[in-house]
């Protein structure tokens, strides 16, 4: 298992199945998910805008999830030298600040109906929006360094930097909030969620790790490819 | 059985949904356009047979 | 020491020499202070509001300034090479160049902020807060920039790169600055957000110098 990791060749021959299997994962889950979704019943307190919290919150545990991956990633990069996870760990950027995009916006979707204003300063919200321009600026570090190798350093001292600074944002903007008792705190959560609620929840969760999983393995291959083809053709020019 | 009727709420819900959705095809598009891309300039280049010293 | 002090010298004449010392940060934020009021209407009561916190925005934004040039003139000349293979650890020279930065560029900012904030209305018994405030972001602002710099040398974009880069960073000093200057106007508790601020600082000043020695070897490999 390790070495499906590790080897670039045994990636490869790990991640022709893994990808669409996960990806089928994805699909039945996200069907599955879909109908739940839509089979659960609006309560009197959240009205039909629950719906959007249902795709709103496996966003939002994404944006983490896959920073939590492009940090482990960024650092095995640094310092084992691993061309394999450099890749992977630029491979997830994009996918990580799609994912972050929506949090933000099915977000502020849910919000208006619900506490009546498209954003509020609280710590949740600020951290999600400095986690997404982070994403962005790795990105364009990413395009703007030619050299893949360096690219993919430069980028893993990027990453390990906002990583700890991530936190400090948060704590940051709590700390603010409670100078200005005024904002209000948004609850994803709220008083415990029924079962009818929590199960379209999961499962929508699930289908959005599985299609995470099945995306990243298929853009660490085309990294992986990209690499051969780039020394084959050196090979043969010179 | 399913309940599709938003109500006042529309404007909010399925703009959504269909953005998401327009995410999810975007990030999948792009991801297997990338991987078919250099697949084949990775098979293209290949006249010869790989050696255990591709440095990979 | 002695080592730290020739290389503090050296970058001390290298950023106050080039163009005019503190000069173009300072024009640059005595531009952005004239351009706010255009742009949010004159009204006193309005502006005298956001007096503070536009002050302290305006800081950080010009403390971008002088970043693109830290490590470039030496990355360009092969000083930096030097720099790197010298007795001196790299990180040492970072350390030194933010802390010139700061010195020629931070701290002249921080004694216009109050000048600025009150020239847009806030009160000026805030004045000595806003002053304070700036002093000490200004080195967050200086070595979380210079990581920035560091990581994007060698890179087609520059300026507005590292801008792009360093903005994630910069939040929690403004937002402790910010809320140090509004909690003193309040009569709250300041006193945290000031030592919030200086952590900060602090944290910048101690871990900053490894991750721009790291991204420098890094552009020179």
């Amino acid at each position: 298992m390790i070495a499906a990791l590790t080897n670039p060749r045994a990636f490869m021959r790990f991640s022709r199945w893994a990808a669409p299997t996960l990806g089928a994962i994805a699909t039945v889950l996200g069907a599955a998910g879909l109908w739940l979704d839509f089979a659960a019943r609006p309560d009197y307190q959240q009205g039909y805008t629950v719906h959007i919290m249902f795709i709103h919150v496996p966003a939002a545990w994404m944006s983490l999830f896959v920073y939590g991956c492009l940090g482990v990633a960024s650092f095995l990069g640094l310092v084992f030298r691993h061309a394999l996870a450099d890749a992977a760990a630029r491979a997830a950027a994009p996918l990580g600040a799609g994912f972050t995009l929506l949090a933000l916006a099915t977000g502020s979707l849910w919000g208006r109906p619900m506490w009546g204003t498209w954003w509020v300063w609280d710590a949740r919200l600020t951290s999600v929006l400095v986690l997404f321009l982070f994403y962005l600026g790795y990105m364009a570090l990413d395009a703007a360094i030619d050299d893949e190798a360096r690219a993919s350093r430069a980028c893993a001292i990027l990453a390990l930097v906002g990583l700890i600074n991530l936190p400090i944002v948060h704590y940051s903007v709590v700390w603010w909030n409670t100078l200005h008792q005024g904002s209000s705190v948004f609850r994803a959560d709220g008083p415990a969620m029924p079962l009818s609620y929590l199960a379209p929840l999961l499962t929508l969760t699930l289908a959005y790790m599985a299609a995470f999983g099945a995306l990243w393995l298929v853009r660490i291959r085309s990294e992986v490819w990209r690499r051969r083809a780039g020394v084959l053709a050196l090979r043969a020019a010179g | 059985m399913l309940d599709f009727d938003a109500g006042k709420y529309a404007a909010f819900v399925w703009p959504a949904y269909g953005l998401t959705a327009i995410v999810f095809v975007m990030l999948i598009a792009d991801t297997l356009a990338r991987a078919r891309r250099w697949r084949r300039a990775a098979e293209r280049d290949e006249d010869q047979p790989e050696g255990a010293d591709t440095p990979l | 020491m002695t080592g730290f002090g020739v290389l503090l010298r050296r970058e001390l004449a290298l950023s106050w020499g080039g163009g005019g010392g503190p000069l173009l940060a300072l024009a640059f934020y005595a531009a952005i202070a004239t351009l706010l009021p255009l742009a949010m209407g004159p009204e006193p009561a309005r502006l005298a509001a956001i007096a503070p916190g536009s002050a302290w925005l305006a800081l950080a934004l010009a403390s971008l300034l002088s970043l693109e040039r830290l490590f470039e003139r030496d990355f360009e000349d092969g000083a930096l090479d030097l720099l790197a293979l010298g007795p001196a650890p790299l990180e040492l020279a970072a350390f030194a160049k933010c802390l010139a930065q700061w010195i020629t560029a931070g701290a002249p900012l921080a004694v216009l902020a109050p000048i600025v904030a009150i020239s847009l209305g806030a009160p000026t018994g805030l004045a000595p807060m806003i002053g304070l405030t700036a002093l000490i972001g200004g080195i967050g602002f200086s070595f979380c920039g210079g990581i920035g710099a560091a990581l994007s040398l060698g890179s087609r974009r520059g300026g507005v790169l590292i801008a792009v880069i360093v903005l994630p960073l910069f939040a929690p000093p403004v937002i402790f600055g910010a809320g140090a200057i509004d909690a003193y106007a309040a009569g709250l508790d300041w006193k945290t957000g000031l030592m919030l601020l200086s952590a900060y600082s602090l944290a910048a000043l101690a871990l900053g110098p490894f991750a721009m020695a790291a991204a420098c070897r890094n552009a020179l490999s």
